[in-house]
């Protein structure tokens, strides 16, 4: 009988990341920058393709922030388990002007000391402190006149409505919003556009010449012309600085109801600089458990296709994402669990509370992982779980973001703040 | 009675899971380029929905090229392309097979036949009037990448070839095109693991069903696959791993068989559990410190595209860490996700230029990045690309070969 080879289905980097949205992609490309092998593992792709690509900070405090770096500190000192009150002070704007330079190529601008007020889709007025340049000229903070102009067979974009309700909205300052909305029609369209075919189509010259006479076309005393975010896929700053030029008033594109050609654009971003740093992403395979060694974390399992496979690392990231991407479920009974390694989240009770509205607070808001300074999950001593193991992302305790608009911001903080923490402390 | 699920019901079922969060959309390569195909979210879990006995709402699912991006993207494990398959397969079992996929699903049995004839055949294939009497007749669309069939099947070389006297087995699966069209890369796998210290047990076999499967004939599909899993387990040693080169037949065996076809034979599921992919195999070699690396220096750039069916192995890309050890080698890795032909897809008149269209940013990264090969791990793709873009395509596991010096 011959010797058999067993398989040991065993893999090893320097850093694993579990999962691939902005938190765990940040995380990985600092990593990356820093020389170290790191591999990224995700069930699937994270929410950028679907949200704006915006980096909202601080939106709603006690009420609409308008200058988010000089609220934060009051509105932490009364948080003291939000995630940005867990990492060191500087983290965030390090985090953001490390961003800024990460995302040049997509003209990412703004800061954590003014919010810029961005049209929604449905024109309500979004606080956010970090945009791509195609959505800039979008800020309503001073009011404003502007045309809102929808592209017929494009069925998820309204610009009436957007436009009524933009002049109907109280603008922060007090400033009066203009709005008029219009519908033009695209030369050769005929039936319905997904929104990167359109942003495809957009990338001829032709196309988006059509387009802009179009627009002139329409133009009345408008200052500014608002359009759906489908600018373009690949070279949307050409696109967008084309349009412009032809039609001759400043322009913004409005982000729109998923998908989110802003977010494919910044997803893209994303992996092809950690490719290029020589990291890995491995897109579609669950982690689905953990082996721990003496205080550290020695592996995770990963389920490719045929069998798991064991894959090693001297640190490992984890960034699932919380209730909403199955981070963390949320069990009959009011239970709630960490689904990768079994890790202990707040405490619950999370039974509905009938009379509450649906977006007044309730408990199960906060749920997440409690974490120490350094972002590691502890356990109800406050001793870190792995010595190892870092949590970055929605997966956190402590934030409500739905509400402070400051989603996108905990993410890169986070993420950031999660490999400073692998690098040994330096930002 | 088992209790235990079917394999229809854990793929249908998991739409339930679907929350229309439009990623899938986002990411397919053919709703990007074309409105004629509504998207998988559309023909998947929406219109899955409308088909439980009864017909197809549509036929625009015949549109979805298999690719499989779709259900990897999905971030709550909605078998998007796999609930497709079966749609497709439905609806080929209501309107019928046109006789063109029935012969291009039988990749093996077209080798056979046409060897012979291997000139005339070859000769055919570059004549342009024949091209067009195939499209205007079968449909095959007259551009469209086509192999040529080798002279000598693989197995004819394996048969004479004298395995390497070693304590330590592997089985080699070549599959179709190794076996009838690039007899080449067989030779090179079975030296390359024999210059690793292992003896490479070939059995006869056959095809694995896949080009059937993607052409919605699950009946003979089904067949051809229980009998390769019979053939991979007739040999000496019941446990041994199976090295598969077609990263396309090899994810068949792994998980598509299982799951698409709702297979649960035992011999199948215990093959489906030892099969690797060779640089898999390979890159645990490594990890093990057991690779040989006695590379020489390939001074060469080499533009590394890893396809659909590889990347839904879910092994990440092992091929670009071995490569990387090959001094000289610049090896730049694509960035695009797929080239469009989608096994045979994009050979069809119907569908030639929405895969064409598909591939195009493929094509452009890699004449942007000049390189002297194109490295894919599978053969369809190989064939699409070289035809696109003019270049020399090879395995990676070629690039491999020349690095252990052609041994």
């Amino acid at each position: 009988m011959s010797a058999r080879f067993e398989g040991i289905g065993l893999v090893s980097h320097d850093v694993v990341v579990v999962g691939g949205g902005l938190s765990g992609l940040v995380a990985a490309i600092r990593l990356a920058q820093a020389g170290r092998d790191v591999a990224v593992f995700a069930t699937g792709h994270g929410g950028l393709p679907l949200a704006p690509a915006v980096i909202d900070v601080l939106g709603y405090g006690e009420g609409r922030v308008t200058a988010p770096g000089r609220e934060l500190p009051r509105f932490l000192a009364a948080r003291p388990d939000h995630p940005l009150a867990r990492i060191d002070p500087g983290a965030l704007a390090a985090a953001c002007a490390w961003f800024l330079e990460l995302a040049a190529p997509l003209g990412y601008q703004g800061t954590v000391e003014r919010n810029l007020f961005l049209p929604t889709a449905v024109g309500a007025l979004r606080p956010t402190a970090m945009v791509p340049e195609t959505m800039a000229a979008g800020d309503l903070a001073q009011g404003g006149s502007v045309l809102i102009v929808g592209i017929h067979g494009y069925r998820d974009f309204y610009p009436q409505l957007l436009a009524a309700n933009l002049a109907a909205a109280p603008s922060p300052f007090g400033s009066r919003i203009d709005a008029r909305g219009v519908e033009v029609v695209l030369p050769g369209n005929a039936g319905s556009l997904r929104p990167q075919l359109l942003a495809r189509r957009l990338e001829q010259p032709q196309v988006r010449a059509d387009l802009a006479s179009s627009i002139r076309s329409e133009l009345a005393h408008e200052e500014r012309v608002g359009l759906p975010a489908v600018l373009g896929l690949e070279h949307a700053r050409e696109v967008w600085s084309d349009l412009q030029d032809a039609v001759g008033r400043p322009l913004f594109e409005i982000p729109t109801v998923p998908p989110s050609v802003p977010g494919v654009r910044l997803q893209a971003l994303l992996t092809r600089s950690l490719r290029r740093l020589g990291g890995r992403l491995v897109t579609g395979a669950a982690v689905v458990g953990g082996e721990g060694v003496g205080g550290r974390l020695a592996s995770v399992r990963v389920a490719s296709s045929a069998r798991e496979v064991e894959v090693r690392a001297d640190h490992f990231v984890l960034a699932t994402g919380g209730v909403a991407t199955g981070g963390i479920v949320v069990e009959r009974g009011g239970g709630a669990r960490e689904v990768v390694l079994g890790l202990p989240t707040t405490a619950v009770g999370l039974q509905r509370d009938p009379s509450s509205g649906y977006f007044s607070p309730r408990a199960g808001d906060r749920l997440g992982l409690a974490v120490d300074r350094l972002l590691r999950p502890v356990d109800r001593q406050g001793q870190p779980v792995y010595a190892n193991l870092h949590a970055a992302g929605a997966i956190l305790e402590g934030a409500v973001p739905w509400r402070e608009k400051s989603g996108n911001g905990i993410s890169l903080a986070t993420g950031y703040a999660a490999a400073t923490a692998i690098l040994g402390g330096s930002q | 009675m088992s209790l235990e699920p079917t394999a229809e019901f854990e793929v249908r079922s998991s739409l339930d899971h679907c929350v229309k969060c439009t990623v899938c959309e986002s990411a397919c390569p053919v709703a990007g380029v074309t409105e004629l195909f509504p998207g998988p979210k559309t023909v998947g879990p929406q219109a899955e929905r409308f088909r439980a006995g009864a017909h197809s709402p549509d036929l625009s699912v015949d549109l979805c090229s298999g690719c499989g991006v779709c259900s990897r993207v999905c971030p709550h494990g909605v078998r998007i392309a796999e609930i497709n398959s079966r749609a497709r397969a439905e609806l080929k079992r209501e309107h019928g097979v046109p006789l063109r996929d029935q012969i291009l699903a039988r990749p093996g049995l077209m080798g056979r036949a046409a060897r012979p004839l291997a000139p005339v055949f070859n000769w055919a294939l570059g004549n342009s009037t024949v091209r067009w009497l195939g499209e205007h007749t079968l449909g095959v669309h007259h551009l469209a990448p086509v192999p040529r069939v080798a002279a000598r099947p693989f197995s004819s070389w394996a048969r004479r070839h004298r395995p390497l006297r070693s304590d330590r087995h592997v089985i080699y699966f070549h599959g179709c095109s190794t076996e009838h069209f690039e007899p080449a890369l067989g030779k090179q796998v079975v030296r390359i693991l024999e210059h690793n210290g292992f003896s490479v047990l070939i059995p006869k076999q056959d095809c694995c069903g896949l080009p059937l499967q993607s052409n919605g004939l699950f009946e003979p599909s089904r067949r051809y696959l229980t009998r390769l899993g019979r053939q991979l387990s007739v040999v000496d040693g019941e446990g041994l791993p199976v090295i598969a080169s077609s990263t396309s037949c090899g994810l068949m065996l792994k998980r598509e068989g299982l799951e698409i076809l709702g297979l649960r034979d035992r011999r199948l599921v215990g093959v489906s559990e030892r099969t690797y992919d060779i640089f898999e195999f390979l890159a645990e070699l490594r990890e093990r410190e057991e690779l040989v690396t006695d590379f020489r220096q390939l001074r060469l750039t080499v533009a590394y595209h890893a396809p659909c069916q590889q990347q839904n192995q879910l092994i990440g890309k092992p091929a670009l860490d071995l490569l990387a050890e090959v001094p000289g080698l610049r090896l730049v890795e694509m960035e695009q996700l797929c080239c469009g032909i989608a096994g045979t897809y994009g050979i069809k008149r119907e569908k030639y230029d929405i895969a064409m269209e598909v591939g195009k940013p493929l094509f452009a990264d890699i004449a942007d990045c000049a390189p002297d090969l194109v490295a894919c791990d599978s053969e369809t793709c190989r064939w699409q690309i070289a035809k696109a873009t003019g270049l020399p395509v090879v395995h990676p596991l070629e690039v491999l070969y020349r690095a252990y010096g052609g041994i």
